[in-house]
């Protein structure tokens, strides 16, 4: 084993294990602001994975995309939404969570019997780069998908403005009413009774 | 050596970690949390496989920047219909989004 690869494999292992170790803060994190760092977490250390695998060019968008925009969203919405939440029990609630870890588990297994049994046809890496060769993919033979993306971009932009909107109502003459610019909307019955006194502390 | 299978481990063990959050969180915004975990899982498979069996075109790392696309539009509208729910019902719990339930 040379140099390079040893200091290959230990990036390899640092990352991977940052990138799981976040994971699982992101899921079982108590305070969701934490999580929502977390995430950033789990996003950089994917693109250090993406270096390791020769793919430059995905790393920068990983980072400018996920770190910059996807992540910076989510953490918007976080701290819209922000309240502590005592979310009441569920009937059977460890049933599901147990369920679930058995049946993720099992797909682990599965997945990682996958990958070590079949035979992969294996190439040999070949030094390019990949920047020119992905330019030439997107104004060749994926232009339609390059296209369809763009497309996709917009109706999701103009998709989120009107759910995101608030519909404001112009105050009357002469009304001081500084709260509440918003129309008011009728609140949707609520299924259980901490949710209703929930709804009439707002 | 960097194996393929290494990465792909990593990959489902992300994966499996995003199905996790998805059906156990309470929390909306974590559940759309665990679902970019489980996007970030299949880019890196996607690229995994293009450096180790695609090299000389690398078409997996074309699909994984259409995967990042579309999922900044999923982020995008996911959290604007979590707050539209949260104005309408205020609360951001998933067991009480029963609104298209009868």
């Amino acid at each position: 084993m040379t140099l390079g690869e040893g200091a290959q494999l230990v990036t390899f292992a640092v990352l991977s294990l940052m990138a799981i170790g976040f994971a699982l803060g992101v899921v079982w994190a108590p305070n969701i602001v934490y999580s929502g760092f977390l995430l950033g977490g789990v996003f950089l250390s994917m693109a250090g994975l993406y270096l390791l695998l020769n793919a430059d060019f995905v790393a920068a968008a990983q980072v400018l995309i996920y770190v910059g925009a996807v992540n910076v969203l989510i953490l918007f919405a976080i701290m819209l939404v922000n309240r502590r939440y005592n979310f009441a029990p569920l009937k059977l609630g460890w049933l599901r969570n147990g369920v679930t870890a058995v049946v993720c588990l099992g797909l682990f297994a599965l997945l990682a019997t996958m990958a070590f049994d079949t035979p992969w046809e294996l190439q040999p890496i070949q030094p390019l780069s990949s920047v020119l060769v992905m330019g030439g993919h997107f104004f060749s033979d994926y232009l339609l998908p390059f296209e369809l993306a763009s497309v996709l971009l917009l109706m999701a932009l103009i998709g989120a403005i009107v759910l995101a909107r608030r519909e404001f109502v112009t105050p009357q003459a002469g009304e001081r009413d500084l709260s509440l610019l918003e129309r008011p909307r009728p609140q949707i019955e609520s299924s259980s009774e901490a949710e209703a006194e929930l709804v009439s502390t707002r | 050596m960097l194996q393929l299978q290494f990465f792909l481990l990593v990959a489902a063990v992300l994966f499996c970690i995003g199905i996790y959050g998805l059906i156990v969180s309470r929390n909306a915004i974590r559940v759309l949390m665990s679902i970019e975990l489980m996007l970030n899982a299949v880019n890196l498979n996607f690229i995994a496989f293009s450096n180790f069996l695609d090299s000389g075109m690398i078409r997996g790392q074309v699909f994984s920047v259409f995967v990042i696309t579309v999922a900044a539009a999923e982020a995008a509208v996911g959290l604007a219909i979590v707050l539209g729910i949260y104005r309408n019902r205020a609360t951001i719990d998933m067991e009480s989004f029963n609104l298209l339930k009868w």
